[in-house]
């Protein structure tokens, strides 16, 4: 039988504030272990959650840049579970008024082809803490610096039939949410976390299948791994005659497959009800406005932009509008070499494969944009070649100073004027009677080795359209 | 000096008649005393009290006397106090130190007072006799075999007994004006929101409200002048402008529209409660005010919505009593959930385990429309009876509590009876609107109330009604024989 797979993501993104979505403590991440648990986010006794605004300024800008409907009146309730990392026993969430409602997203599929997936909504909460079950010699550490940072859940209707578009969705999901400065994006570092709901059903059924939720996988690698698994596990379940149950799994990347969580690690009745600690929160058009008037150029109108408006493939716009940052150095560094081009294969091979090398992102890169358009510049106006072009590009990289600095410091400027480089070929010509005779008899790949010569004989700084030029006309003298 | 307003031993330590120093000491002998009669308090602070009363007098000497300034207060054991023990009356809490103080804690030192101590109450402020202290029974001064009422018992007894010039409390659904009949003295609920909830303990978060047990309605307009206020820690905190409470204590009743609840006079009404608080309403048409009946149809159904409100929100709020991280944890515990189950099973008195039950179910998926939607719509049908009431009326009288005082044990086995205590009072919570319980005469030798309900946020009409009123009557200056 072929089979479909349906899947539908719950995404908890976290999102960048200074401080957490209830308390004035610290969201930054990697310090040491409960020195950012203040007693709110210790659950003590008699202490009060105060909303900060600014998570319902992001929020409300996802909601804009996923053309959702903005809930202009959205209610915190309270998700009651006991559970170590939890320190008050309930999470702060918002279940039937949530500040997103509705939404979509448009993905590219390998096939080159678009899709659209429905988002149901997303919704304000807080994180919980951690437990750390190393180290404590048979028992369990507690670390609260996490409890409290703010979240925003994005859950997906179940239009997702593969697990590449899954990713491809989430991809999607993490670059708008990067492009709206809503969360860091750090997926090393937890702020974006995904649960898979999975079902397969007979291709051409309408009806659901039982679905499973992989909880809490928190890389693309992983949750394609993650979703493959279950669709073939479900598979072999249902061929093999028997029913999928309702689970909760986790996946585990070192065995490469999901296994159901524990019992104590879910509960069936979360008792929700309005948090009586906070009044709802009523926001207005105007509020709404204000944010969507400063919503940046989103990334798929930044790509078709970028093939408009500079002539690039694709590809090439894709790529470079894969980060806001990176998209902007672009555009810095093309408008002041003035060839947009040259810029875009230059941020893609020598500048990104740099960064590469060096693990670093774009905001850290050791050649700014000016930089960067200054020495392009002077590719363009053939006061260097492209090859020497690379060697001055590593000198910036190594704080040398700007490109002209160095072209002047080292004398790397090309030799442009036939004076020059006449004389440095007529001696060449006169030093290799032979290759001369060679080239005279029609020889025309000969060519290459008096431009060779002349190259070294200039340390490579002669123009090599220009020698080609002077070369060729000598030798038919 | 024990039988002083709070106006009057201010103007004593202003005229150099006793020092801040004299005044807490002689309040100390008083408890070392006679507390052991009462057990209001759980914590004493006598050398806190004792430092802090010298430092009052170096300030006064310097010309620094903020409005309450000296004044020897007693807080109930719900507010945080910075690095002294909060216990809210329960095992769970029996060790734990707050590293913050309540905001109404911290606007009160800011007012110069005193504390002398935290005062003993029901478990996590769940009871009506405070029998359910872990802390045990306090003893009524009016008759020792009798309870004070409850939850904040501790405070009125020590206002009553004259063991502190006053006493903060909090009433979640009588807990300030059930004791404050009871026990003979003026007891104010404010709206809620006046006060901000920041460091008092939880019991139910949308019905909780901080307030003051006081000998007269004038200081508990000082005392309000002090706690009341917007607070940024508390977003259910009102920001509204604070009336000055002194100022309009001395504006006369004449033509005020007293409301007459008729629902209140009906059913469980001891008959000779009746009979006080209508001379109580005598005495205010004496002073002009106008009377009127009113009929609020859907306040017999306070109690079972209050009933599902609170023990749900409780439910929530005490689950963080977990054992994890502070209080009272099991020893030797096999697993986590054994670490809960015994920690808590063993923390939590009988009524809070009770009450923690019955939310949980009423919130339990299936039941919520039955039970917590249904409370939340009666709450709005309450709120809506009130507001059509004060389209007429500029203030609602009543009875506080049903009966006077009962003996010790004698409900504590019936709950519904216990539940019954806080008939007449409940209403207000569920409407968030602020109301007092002044003395307004005496059955058998036990003290009896007269509940004040008022508009939102016109407390000052409330202490207006109440200080005219003791300008006429004595009952709120009688002193239990216990505490002469």
């Amino acid at each position: 039988m072929e089979w479909e797979a349906v899947i539908g993501l719950e995404i908890h993104v976290q999102l960048d504030t200074r401080s957490k979505i209830f308390s004035g403590a610290s969201t930054k991440f990697g310090a040491e272990p409960n020195s950012q648990a203040c007693p709110v986010d210790l659950g003590l006794p008699g202490v009060l959650p105060v909303v900060n605004a600014e998570v319902f300024k992001k929020a409300v800008a996802f909601g804009l840049g996923i053309g959702a409907e903005i809930g202009y009146r959205s209610v915190f309730d309270r998700k009651n579970y006991f559970y170590p990392d939890l320190p008050k026993g309930y999470q702060i969430t918002q279940l039937q008024f949530p500040i997103v409602l509705g939404g979509q997203v448009e993905i590219a599929l390998p096939d080159g082809t678009a899709k659209t997936i429905g988002v149901t909504r997303a919704h304000l909460e807080e994180d919980a803490g951690k437990s750390v079950h190393e180290d404590f010699h048979g028992m369990s550490g507690i670390d609260l610096n996490r409890a409290g940072t703010p979240l925003l859940e994005v859950v997906s209707e179940p239009d997702m039939r593969s697990a590449e578009e899954a990713v491809a969705y989430a991809k999607y999901i993490h670059q708008l949410v990067c492009y709206l400065d809503v969360s860091d994006g750090e997926m090393s570092q937890g702020s974006m976390r995904c649960d898979a709901n999975v079902s397969i059903r007979p291709k051409g059924q309408t009806t659901l299948g039982t679905r499973t939720e992989t909880k809490n996988v928190n890389s693309f690698r992983f949750l394609q791994r993650a979703i493959n698994f279950e669709i073939a596990r479900q598979i072999d379940v249902l061929e093999a005659g028997d029913s999928v149950l309702q689970d909760t799994l986790l996946y585990d990347p070192a065995l490469d497959q999901t296994r159901p969580m524990r019992s104590k690690e879910t509960a069936t009745d979360y008792r929700y009800f309005p948090e009586p600690d906070l009044l709802p929160v009523v926001i207005d058009a105007a509020y709404v406005e204000s944010i969507r008037s400063q919503l940046p150029e989103l990334p798929h109108a930044k790509v078709s932009r970028f093939t408009a408006q500079y002539g690039l493939s694709k590809v090439d716009a894709t790529i470079l509008a894969a980060e806001r940052p990176l998209a902007d150095y672009f555009e810095q560094a093309a408008e002041i070499c003035g060839d947009a081009t040259l810029t875009a294969n230059w941020v893609r091979v020598e500048l990104t494969g740099q960064l590469n090398r060096e693990n670093l992102a774009i905001t850290e890169s050791a050649v700014s944009a000016v930089q960067l358009g200054q020495l392009l510049l002077r590719i363009k106006d053939e006061t260097i070649s492209g090859k020497i072009a690379k060697d001055v590009f590593d000198a910036i990289w190594q704080g040398q100073g700007s490109a002209d600095e160095i072209i002047a410091a080292k004398g790397l400027q090309q030799i442009t004027n036939t004076v020059a480089i006449g004389p440095i070929v007529d001696e060449i010509i006169a030093n290799n009677p032979k290759q001369v005779e060679q080239f005279r008899a029609g020889r025309e790949k000969v060519l290459g080795f008096f431009i060779g010569q002349v190259m070294q004989a200039t340390e490579g700084k002669a123009n090599p359209k220009q020698v080609n030029e002077i070369v060729r006309e000598k030798l038919k003298q | 000096m024990h039988t002083k307003s709070i106006t009057e031993l201010l103007a004593a330590l202003q005229g150099g008649e006793f020092s801040a120093h004299e005044l807490t000491s002689h309040f100390l002998d008083r408890i070392r005393s006679l507390d052991p009669h009462y057990n209001s308090f759980i914590t004493l602070l006598e050398e806190d009290a004792l430092q802090a009363a010298f430092r009052s007098d170096q300030r006064r000497a310097k010309g620094e006397a903020p409005l309450l300034s000296g004044i020897p207060i007693v807080h109930k054991d719900i507010f945080c106090t910075q690095g002294i023990r909060t216990t809210c009356g329960s095992r769970m809490l029996h060790d734990f130190i707050a590293p913050y103080d309540a905001t109404v804690v911290e606007k009160l030192n800011q007012a110069g007072v005193i504390v002398l101590g935290k005062s003993n109450m029901d478990e996590f402020a769940m009871g009506s006799s405070n029998e359910t202290s872990h802390y045990g029974n306090v003893h009524n001064p009016w008759d020792l075999e009798r309870v004070p009422g409850g939850s904040s018992g501790g405070s009125a007894v020590a206002v009553a007994a004259r063991l502190c010039a006053a006493a903060t409390g909090t009433d979640t659904g009588g807990s300030i004006r059930q004791p404050a009949s009871l026990c003979g003295i003026t007891g104010l609920k404010p709206t809620y929101g006046r006060i901000s909830r920041w460091g008092m303990v939880a019991y139910a978060s949308s019905l909780d409200q901080a307030g003051s047990l006081t000998r007269s309605a004038e200081d508990a307009a000082l005392m309000l002048s002090v706690m009341a206020g917007h607070d940024p820690r508390d977003s259910t905190s009102i920001a509204a402008h604070v009336p000055h409470y002194t100022a309009e204590l001395d504006s006369e009743v004449k033509g005020l529209r007293i409301g007459l609840c008729r629902e209140y006079f009906e059913d469980g009404l001891d008959a000779s409660v009746a009979a006080c608080v209508q001379e109580g309403i005598a005495e205010l048409e004496k002073l002009g005010a106008t009377i009127s009946e009113v009929s609020l149809a859907n306040i017999k159904h306070a109690i079972p919505a209050y009933y599902v409100i609170a023990p749900a929100e409780c439910s929530a709020n005490l689950s963080r009593f977990d054992g994890v991280r502070y209080g009272y944890r099991c020893d030797d515990p096999d697993s986590l959930e054994d670490l809960y189950k015994r920690s808590r099973s063993e923390g939590f008195g009988r009524e809070v385990k009770r009450r923690i039950m019955v939310g949980t179910f009423a919130l339990s998926a299936g039941y919520y429309d039955a039970y917590y939607r249904k409370a939340q719509q009666i709450r709005r049908l309450i709120k809506n009876d009130f507001s059509s009431a004060f389209d007429s009326v500029d203030i609602l009288v009543g009875p506080t509590a049903p009966a006077p005082a009962f003996k010790i044990g004698e409900k504590s086995e019936d709950q519904i009876a216990m539940y019954l205590q806080d008939i007449f009072t409940i209403a207000c919570n569920l409407a968030g609107l602020p109301a007092a319980s002044i003395p307004v005469g005496f059955v058998d030798g036990l003290p009896v109330g007269m509940q004040l309900i008022g508009n939102y946020l016109d407390e000052a009409t409330i202490l207006r009604v109440a200080h005219q009123f003791q300008l006429q009557t004595d009952w709120h200056g009688r002193v239990p024989a216990t505490a002469a």
